[in-house]
């Protein structure tokens, strides 16, 4: 992958050349080219063609560059892979997936689709999308059925309708599916990316809502808009006593293993290696944001 | 070799983007309109030629109406509504 930390994840709907060439300048750490929702069926062949002439010649920088192709249940799916994967994302969203099988069978097309154009297996990773009951419910074994899935992504919008419940502000809804499908990512050592927030005018909301992802163990959020991608970072930046501490627990780290000692005791608690691991992240979520305020 | 069956277009009016419309045609005809089309004249005359010759396309009328579009979103909408024109079934342009 382009990014080590993906946070956000803009959505660009397909077929909107305006804003896919100006994805690199709205600051989310990964973009996400929509060929699916954002684009009706009369213009699925042109977004098409547009997301790939923008993927073979536009610099994305460093960010992680994503395509959500259409459903395998519909017509455009295995042209849209056709297509998109010679381009080279970094992944494909791929939507509503409701068991392992969904994933294997876009993994075997996309293994043909790289062998024919003569491209290293594996380059094009899944990023599955799970927003069925079902889908919540396979979570775990969506996230570990292939070396491809690298993320686990939540549809909100999709989830509820399914489950035939209203999707409201405060998410309670949501909270079991979030934490299982959170739980299934970190299980499996992937990242775990939440829906949007639908409310482009309600910043706070999302705040808030993010806050609560990122404390169930998301690692980043969709976005819809561009206003929405500060916010959504602003709520994986830990405070500054959380940033002070984490300091002195990686340094009476750091002083233990150069003075060989096991244990390391800080501010009268012991600290054992998930303690290490959590301060260094809470560290290196501190420097992402001084390097964009810089 | 393609063939053009039907007129069809591709694109919108929208910033950055244009409107690209084909028809059969015996001989190849440009029509470049809008913003930047005499300062690109030169640029898109050379890509509508390589489009055309990379599909075996010897005939056709091509309207562009520029609305700021790069070369790669210009190209996008040339091969769609080329594409579009070029189908067998019916519906190929949902805007005629």
């Amino acid at each position: 992958m382009s990014k080590a930390v993906v946070r956000s994840m803009l959505y660009i709907p397909g077929n909107n050349p305006g804003m896919i060439q100006q994805a690199s300048v709205f600051g989310a750490d990964s973009i996400l080219l929509d060929l699916e929702d954002a684009v009706v069926l009369s213009e699925k062949d042109a977004a098409r063609h547009l997301v790939c002439g923008f993927l073979r010649t536009l610099d994305f920088g460093d960010m992680l560059v994503t395509v959500r192709v259409n459903g395998a249940d519909t017509p455009f799916f295995a042209e849209d892979l056709r297509r998109v994967v010679p381009c080279r994302p970094d992944a494909i969203r791929l939507p509503k997936c409701s068991s392992p099988e969904d994933v294997r069978a876009a993994e075997t097309l996309l293994a043909e689709i790289e062998e024919q154009n003569g491209m290293e297996p594996g380059t094009v990773k899944i990023h599955a999308m799970l927003e069925t009951a079902r889908g919540i419910a396979e979570a775990g074994t969506v996230a570990t059925c292939s070396p491809r899935v690298t993320a686990l992504t939540l549809g909100g919008q999709d989830l509820t309708a399914d489950m035939g419940v209203e999707k409201t502000r405060e998410g309670d809804e949501l909270f079991v599916a979030r934490s299982l499908v959170a739980l299934a990512a970190r299980a499996a050592g992937i990242d775990a990316f939440d829906t949007i927030w639908a409310d482009v005018n309600d910043n706070e909301g999302l705040l808030e809502e993010t806050r609560r992802v990122v404390g169930l163990g998301f690692t980043g959020k969709a976005a819809i808009h561009p206003g929405q991608i500060s916010w959504i970072h602003r709520a994986f930046v830990p405070d500054a006593k959380k940033v002070a501490a984490a300091e002195r627990i990686v340094e009476a780290a750091a002083a233990a293993e150069r003075e060989g000692r096991g244990v390391v005791s800080v501010d009268g608690r012991m600290v054992d290696a998930p303690v290490v691991r959590r301060a260094r992240h809470t560290l290196d979520m501190a420097r992402l944001v001084e390097l964009e305020v810089e | 070799m393609a063939m053009l069956r039907r007129p069809a277009q591709a694109g919108t009016l929208e910033s950055s983007d244009c409107l690209v419309s084909v028809a059969p045609s015996e001989t190849r005809e440009l029509d470049h309109r809008g913003a930047g089309a005499t300062f690109f004249a030169g640029r898109t005359r050379g890509l509508v030629n390589d489009v055309l010759d990379s599909l075996g396309i010897s005939g056709a009328t091509v309207t562009i109406q520029d609305q700021g579009a790069l070369e790669v979103t210009l190209r996008a909408r040339l091969d769609t509504a080329l594409e579009r024109a070029s189908r067998e079934e019916d519906a190929a342009c949902p805007r005629q």
